[in-house]
C-alpha cells in the first residue's frame, strides 16, 4: 500500500501541531489575562472588566475542551495509522 | 428558622457524608471502582479548592478589592489550559513513584532524603494550621448568623464550643475513613466520593444564590452591570477597586503555584488520581467550575452593599443576604453549602499533613530510636504507621482549633488563606525545577526551600499573627507583593545557583533522570538471581501491607517472572517495584532505608550509574515489540529450566526413591527376622520371650503401615482414588484433627490460636480425606516446631466464589527456603533424615489428596515459623485427577 | 572394662537383637544410637571391632568410616569394621569396611562373621 506512510506522517504530523497549540495555549491565556492590567488598569477594573475577564475565562475553557479532543482524536488516529494489517487482524 | 432546625439539619448532612463515605469504602472495597474512578468525581474533588475562604471570603474580598478575587480562580485556570503537556505529566511521573505527599515528591526526586522531606511537611504544617483555623472560624460564625437571627437567641450560649465540636466531628471523619488501610496507592475513595458530593452542594447552594440576587434581587444580568458600574463609580470604593498590575500578577503567580503545591491539593490532584487520563476532562471542567463559583461573587457583593447596613461583615453577606430578605430555605441551602466547603477543605488537608507528618517526621524517628530490628521480629509497622497518622490527624486539628481560640477569630478571612498559599508556594520552585531540569540537585533543593521558608516566615507568616512589624517599602509599592516576590525570587535564585556549583550524588542522578525524563526508575542492586534474601524482603513487606497483600504481591512479582511459589528472583526491576510500592505507604526515603536495610544496601557507584544508564539508553532503542518478544522468551526458557531441572530431579528422586523403600522395608524385616530366630532358643526366660513377641508385633505392625502409605499414595497418583463427597463444617474437622494430633509429643504444651467464629464455614469435599490432611499438618507443627513456647496458629477464610483457604502455622524456625519445595516430596525428612516417626510420606499424600480435590498445599515463606497453606475449591473435580492444581 | 565390639545403629528394636546375640556369645557389647558424635565414641571405646549401620541420622556410616581410617592413631585407624547395609545401597559406600552385612541377616551368619573378625 503506498499511501500507508504518508497518512501514518500526516496523522502523527497533525498530532504534533496540536501539541504545539496545547504548549502555546496556556502562555497566551497568561498574556491576556496580565497584559491588560498592566496597560489599561482603570479600564478593566469595574464592569468592563468583569465582562472582559468571564467572557476571555469562558472562551479558555472552550479552547480547552476543544482542544482535548482533538488532541484525544489525533492520538486514536496516530496509533489506528500505525498499527500494521497483520497486527489488526491479530487485535480481531 | 429555629436554630434547633439548622442543627439538627446540619446533623443530618453530616450523617449524610458519613453514609455516602462508607457505601463508597465498600464499594471500592468490593472492587466496584468503575464509578469511583469517573473523571467527574475526580473533577469535584478538586474543587476541595473552594474552601470556605472562596464559598465566604470572596464576596467579601470583591468588595474590598473589586476583581482582585479574580486572581485566585485565575491561576489554577492558567495551569489548568496546561493539563496536556504539564499536569499529565506531573501525575504520570509522580504516580510512577507511588508518591504520597508533595513532600514525598521533593525528596524522591532529591535523591530520597528524608530531611527535605522533614522541612516540606515543616512549612506544610504552620501553613496549614492557621488555614484550617479560618474554616472552624467561618463555621462559627455561620452558626452565629442563624444564631442572632433566631427569635428568642437560644443557642446562643453554646457557640463557644462550635468550633471544639466540628474539630472533634472532623477528626472522626478523618480516622474513619483516612485511615482504613495502608494500602501501595494512597487512594481514599470513601473520602473523594463524600468530597465530590460536598462539591456539588457548595456549587448549588452558591449559584443558587446568585440567581436569586441577578434575577430576583436585580433586574437581569444588565441591570446587574448597572449596578456594578455605579458601584465602581462610588468614590468610597473606586480606589479600593482599582486593579494594581503588580498585585495582580503576584496574585496570579501564588495561586497558579497553590494548585499545585498546597498539601490538599496534591492530595486530590496527585495522589487520588488512579492516572493522568482523568486530566483530558478535568482539564476545561475544573476551570468551568471555578468559573461558575466566580461568576457571582461580584453581583451578590455589589447587592449586599446596596441591602444591607453598612455595618453588616461582607465576609458573611452569602449567609446574611438571603436571611435579611426572607428567604429562609436558600439560607439554610447556603450555610450546608459554606459548611461543606469547610468541612471538606479541613479533612483532605488533614489526611495530607498527617500522611506528611507520620511519614517523615513520625515514622523516620520511630525507625531510628528501634535501631536495627531483626528480621523476624514480630513488629508491627503497619499498625504503626497507622496509629502514626491518627495521631497527626489529631495533632493538626488540634492545631487548628487551638490557634482558632488562641487568635480569636478577628483576621479577614482573606489575609489567612494568602498566607497559606505564598508559604507553600515557597516549595514550587524546586518542585518545578526538579521535574524539568536535570542539573537541579539536593543542596540547591536545601538552600531554595530553606531560603523560601524564612523569609516567609519573617515577612509573610510572623507579620500575620501579629509578631513584627511591616518591611519597609519604597513608596508605591505593595509590601505584600514585595515580600512575595523577594522571597521567591530569593528562593529560585538560590536554588538555580547551588545546583549549578553542586554535584548530585549518584542515586540523585538517577531519580532525576527518572523525574525529567518520566522513564521508569532503575533500582541498582547486586544482589544475585537465585539469593534467598526475597524471605526476609517478604517479612519486611508483609509488616508493611499485613499478610495476604504481601504474599499475593510477591506471588505475582514470581508468576510474572515465570516461577512458581512466593519467592521471586531479586531483579533490579523486582526490587524497583518493590521500593517503589512501599514508597505508596510509608514515603520513598523510608522505603529506601528500609529495602537497604533488609536486602543489603549497596553503595551507588558513578560507574554503576553509567552502566544503568547505558542500560537504559539500550532499552529505550530496543522497540516495543522486541521487548515484548524478549520477556516472553525469557520466561519460556525460565520455565523450560525450571521444567528440565525438575525431570532430572525426579529422575534422580526415583532411583533414590526404590532405594528408600528398600531401606524402609528391610529395617522393620531384620528386626522381625532376628528375634523370630532368638525365639526359637529354649533357654529364653519367659519375660524375655514376651518382650520380643511384642517387637516382633510392632515392627510387622511398621511394615503394613508403610505398605498401607505406599498403596495410598500409588492410589492418589494414578487418580483412581475414590472420594466420598460430602459437606462438612471446617470447625468440626479441625477440632477433630487437633485431638488426634495431641498425642504426638503430648509433653509439648501447644498453644492453640483459633479464631472460631470464622471457622464455621460449610464445606463440599472429601471430610474423611481432609482430616488425614489436617490431622498430618498439625502433627509435623507438633514434631518440629522448636520453639521455647510454641504456639500453633489456624485461619480459616473463605475464597471468593466459594471453597476455603487454611492457614496452619507455628512459630518455631521454620523451614530454609532452600528446602521448601523439597518437603511435598516421597521420603524428604528434613530435620533428621533417617527417624522422624514415619517414612516421610506424610507430606506427599497430603499433597496427593488436595490436588485430588481439586485444591493444592502450600508452604508459605515469610510467616515467622513454619506456615502451610491449605486452598480447597468450591467442590471437589467431578473426574478425580482431572483438576488442575489450585493456588490461592 | 574395654569393650569388645561398640555397634552404632539407631534403629532400637536392631540394635537390641545383635546386642542379645553376641552378648549370649560372651562379648562386651556397646552402643551408639547415632551418626553424630559416632567417631568420638569410637575413639572413646577403642573397641575391637566396630558394627557400623550406614544409614545413620546427621552423619552417614560411610562418612564415620571414612574418618576412622583417616585417623592419626595407627591402631585406631585399623579397628575392623562390620558394616550393616540394606542391599542396593551397598556397592561404594562401604568400600574400606572389612565385612558387610545386608539387612535382613541370618543370626547365625552374624554370629560367624563377628568371631572371624575378632579371632
Amino acid at each position: 500500500m503506498p499511501d500507508r506512510p504518508l497518512f501514518l506522517e500526516r496523522a502523527s504530523f497533525h498530532r504534533r501541531r496540536l501539541g504545539d497549540a496545547a504548549r502555546v495555549l496556556p502562555i497566551l491565556a497568561a498574556l491576556l489575562v496580565l497584559v491588560p492590567v498592566w496597560w489599561i488598569p482603570s479600564q478593566v477594573s469595574y464592569a468592563g472588566g468583569a465582562v472582559w475577564i468571564f467572557g476571555l475565562w469562558a472562551g479558555l475553557i472552550l479552547a480547552v475542551r476543544l482542544l482535548h479532543r482533538a488532541l484525544l482524536q489525533a492520538e486514536a488516529a496516530t496509533a489506528r495509522a500505525s498499527e500494521t494489517p497483520e497486527e489488526r487482524r491479530d487485535a480481531l | 428558622m429555629p436554630f434547633e432546625a439548622l442543627l439538627a439539619t446540619c446533623l443530618g448532612y453530616v450523617v449524610l457524608m458519613f453514609g455516602v463515605a462508607y457505601a463508597a469504602d465498600r464499594a471500592a472495597a468490593r472492587g466496584h471502582v468503575r464509578w469511583l474512578d469517573h473523571p467527574l468525581i475526580y473533577t469535584l474533588s478538586l474543587s476541595v479548592y473552594c474552601s470556605a475562604w472562596t464559598f465566604y471570603g470572596a464576596v467579601g474580598y470583591a468588595s474590598r478589592s473589586g476583581l482582585e478575587f479574580l486572581t485566585i480562580y485565575l491561576g489554577p485556570t492558567l495551569v489548568f489550559t496546561g493539563a496536556w503537556w504539564g499536569l499529565r505529566r506531573l501525575v504520570r511521573v509522580a504516580r510512577m513513584h507511588h508518591v504520597t505527599s508533595v513532600a514525598d515528591l521533593i525528596s524522591a526526586r532529591f535523591g530520597k532524603s528524608n530531611r527535605l522531606a522533614a522541612i516540606v511537611t515543616l512549612i506544610a504544617v504552620i501553613a496549614s494550621t492557621p488555614y484550617i483555623a479560618l474554616q472552624l472560624q467561618s463555621v462559627r460564625l455561620s452558626f452565629e448568623v442563624f444564631a442572632l437571627n433566631a427569635p428568642n437567641g437560644a443557642g446562643r450560649d453554646g457557640l463557644g464550643g462550635t468550633g471544639l465540636w466540628v474539630a472533634a466531628g472532623l477528626a472522626v471523619f478523618t480516622i474513619l475513613f483516612g485511615t482504613r488501610n495502608l494500602a501501595a496507592d494512597e487512594r481514599h475513595h470513601g473520602v473523594v466520593t463524600a468530597i465530590a458530593l460536598e462539591a456539588v452542594v457548595k456549587l448549588v447552594a452558591f449559584v443558587a444564590l446568585g440567581v436569586f440576587v441577578i434575577w430576583g434581587l436585580a433586574d437581569g444580568p444588565l441591570d446587574m452591570l448597572d449596578r456594578i458600574s455605579r458601584a465602581g463609580a462610588d468614590p468610597e470604593l473606586a480606589e479600593g477597586w482599582l486593579l494594581k498590575p503588580d498585585r495582580w500578577t503576584a496574585l496570579i503567580l501564588v495561586s497558579a503555584a497553590a494548585i499545585l503545591t498546597l498539601p490538599r491539593m496534591f492530595q486530590v490532584l496527585v495522589v487520588e488520581a488512579a492516572d493522568e487520563e482523568r486530566l483530558h476532562v478535568a482539564g476545561w471542567a475544573f476551570p468551568a467550575y471555578l468559573f461558575a463559583m466566580s461568576f457571582f461573587v461580584l453581583p451578590i457583593a455589589v447587592m449586599g452593599r446596596e441591602l444591607l447596613p453598612a455595618s453588616a461583615n461582607p465576609d458573611l453577606y452569602v449567609l446574611t443576604l438571603p436571611a435579611a430578605q426572607g428567604q429562609n430555605l436558600l439560607a439554610l441551602l447556603v450555610f450546608l453549602g459554606g459548611f461543606s466547603a469547610a468541612t471538606s477543605m479541613v479533612v483532605v488537608c488533614a489526611i495530607a499533613v498527617a500522611t506528611m507528618v507520620s511519614n517523615h517526621w513520625l515514622v523516620p524517628v520511630w525507625l531510628a530510636l528501634r535501631r536495627i530490628p531483626a528480621g523476624d521480629e514480630a513488629d508491627d509497622l503497619r499498625g504503626f504507621v497507622l496509629n502514626a497518622r491518627r495521631v497527626a490527624i489529631l495533632a493538626v486539628m488540634a492545631a487548628g482549633w487551638v490557634y482558632h481560640e488562641a487568635s480569636g477569630g478577628t483576621a479577614a478571612l482573606a489575609s489567612m488563606g494568602l498566607v497559606a498559599f505564598t508559604g507553600m508556594a515557597q516549595v514550587l520552585p524546586a518542585m518545578l525545577g526538579g521535574l524539568m531540569w536535570r542539573g537541579a540537585n539536593r543542596k540547591g533543593a536545601y538552600c531554595g526551600i530553606g531560603a523560601g521558608l524564612v523569609l516567609w516566615m519573617t515577612m509573610i507568616f510572623l507579620p500575620s499573627v501579629g509578631v513584627g512589624g511591616d518591611l519597609p517599602v519604597p513608596a508605591g509599592m505593595d509590601p505584600w507583593t514585595l515580600a512575595v516576590l523577594l522571597s521567591l525570587v530569593l528562593n529560585t535564585l538560590a536554588f538555580i545557583g547551588v545546583s549549578i556549583f553542586g554535584f548530585p550524588d549518584p542515586v540523585e542522578r538517577l531519580q532525576g533522570l527518572s523525574f525529567v525524563s518520566a522513564v521508569e526508575p532503575i533500582r541498582h542492586s547486586r544482589m544475585m538471581r537465585g539469593d534467598d534474601r526475597a524471605e526476609p524482603l517478604l517479612a519486611m513487606a508483609r509488616r508493611v501491607w499485613g499478610a495476604d497483600p504481601a504474599l499475593r504481591y510477591f506471588q505475582a512479582e514470581a508468576r510474572a517472572q515465570g516461577k512458581s511459589g512466593y519467592l521471586p528472583d531479586l531483579t533490579p526491576s523486582f526490587l524497583t517495584r518493590l521500593e517503589r510500592r512501599l514508597a505508596g505507604s510509608i514515603g520513598s526515603a523510608t522505603a529506601h532505608a528500609m529495602i537497604d536495610r533488609v536486602a543489603g544496601g549497596v553503595a551507588l557507584t558513578v560507574a554503576d550509574l553509567l552502566q544503568v544508564a547505558d542500560e537504559a539508553q539500550r532499552a529505550k532503542e530496543e522497540t516495543q515489540r522486541l521487548e515484548a518478544a524478549q520477556a516472553e522468551l525469557t520466561r519460556t526458557a525460565r520455565q523450560l529450566r525450571e521444567a528440565n531441572d525438575k525431570l532430572t530431579a525426579l529422575s534422580v528422586q526415583k532411583d533414590a526413591f526404590l532405594s528408600q523403600i528398600s531401606h524402609e522395608l528391610r529395617t522393620p524385616m531384620t528386626s522381625v527376622r532376628a528375634f523370630s530366630e532368638i525365639l526359637k532358643d529354649p533357654t529364653l526366660t519367659e519375660e524375655e520371650r514376651g518382650r520380643f513377641a511384642g517387637i516382633i508385633h510392632a515392627e510387622a505392625a511398621r511394615l503394613t503401615r508403610l505398605l498401607d502409605d505406599l498403596l495410598d499414595l500409588s492410589v492418589l497418583e494414578s487418580g483412581r482414588a475414590q472420594m466420598t463427597v460430602g459437606v462438612a463444617n471446617l470447625h468440626d474437622l479441625i477440632t477433630r484433627a487437633l485431638t488426634a494430633a495431641s498425642a504426638t509429643r503430648p509433653e509439648r504444651g501447644f498453644l492453640i490460636d483459633r479464631d472460631l467464629p470464622t471457622e464455621h464455614l460449610g464445606v463440599i469435599t472429601d471430610a474423611d480425606r481432609l482430616l488425614q490432611v489436617l490431622i498430618n499438618v498439625i502433627t509435623n507443627a507438633r514434631k518440629y516446631c522448636d520453639a521455647d513456647h510454641p504456639v500453633l496458629t489456624i485461619r480459616v477464610r473463605g475464597r471468593e466464589g466459594g471453597g476455603a483457604i487454611i492457614d496452619v502455622i507455628d512459630n518455631g524456625s521454620g523451614i530454609d527456603s532452600g528446602r521448601q519445595s523439597l518437603i511435598f516430596q516421597k521420603f524428604a525428612r528434613l530435620n533428621d533424615p533417617a527417624r522422624a516417626g514415619g517414612a516421610g510420606l506424610g507430606l506427599a499424600i497430603c499433597r496427593e489428596i488436595m490436588l485430588t480435590l481439586g485444591g493444592g498445599i502450600s508452604y508459605l515463606p515469610g510467616q515467622g515459623g513454619a506456615a502451610f497453606r491449605i486452598v480447597l475449591p468450591p467442590r471437589p473435580p467431578t473426574r478425580a485427577g482431572g483438576a488442575e492444581p489450585l493456588s490461592d | 572394662m574395654q569393650l569388645d565390639i561398640l555397634m552404632i545403629e539407631d534403629e532400637p528394636n536392631i540394635a537390641e537383637a545383635v546386642r542379645f546375640i553376641l552378648s549370649r556369645e560372651g562379648w562386651q557389647v556397646g552402643l551408639h544410637p547415632d551418626g553424630a558424635g559416632g567417631i568420638e565414641a569410637i575413639r572413646a571405646a577403642r573397641p575391637r571391632l566396630v558394627i557400623l549401620d550406614l544409614m545413620l541420622p546427621n552423619r552417614s556410616g560411610a562418612e564415620i568410616l571414612a574418618e576412622l581410617r583417616a585417623a592419626d592413631d595407627s591402631t585406631l585407624a585399623s579397628t575392623p569394621v562390620l558394616m550393616l547395609t540394606a542391599r542396593g545401597q551397598a556397592g561404594e559406600a562401604a568400600s574400606g569396611a572389612d565385612a558387610m552385612l545386608t539387612k535382613p541377616f541370618d543370626n547365625a551368619d552374624l554370629r560367624a562373621q563377628v568371631r572371624r573378625m575378632l579371632a
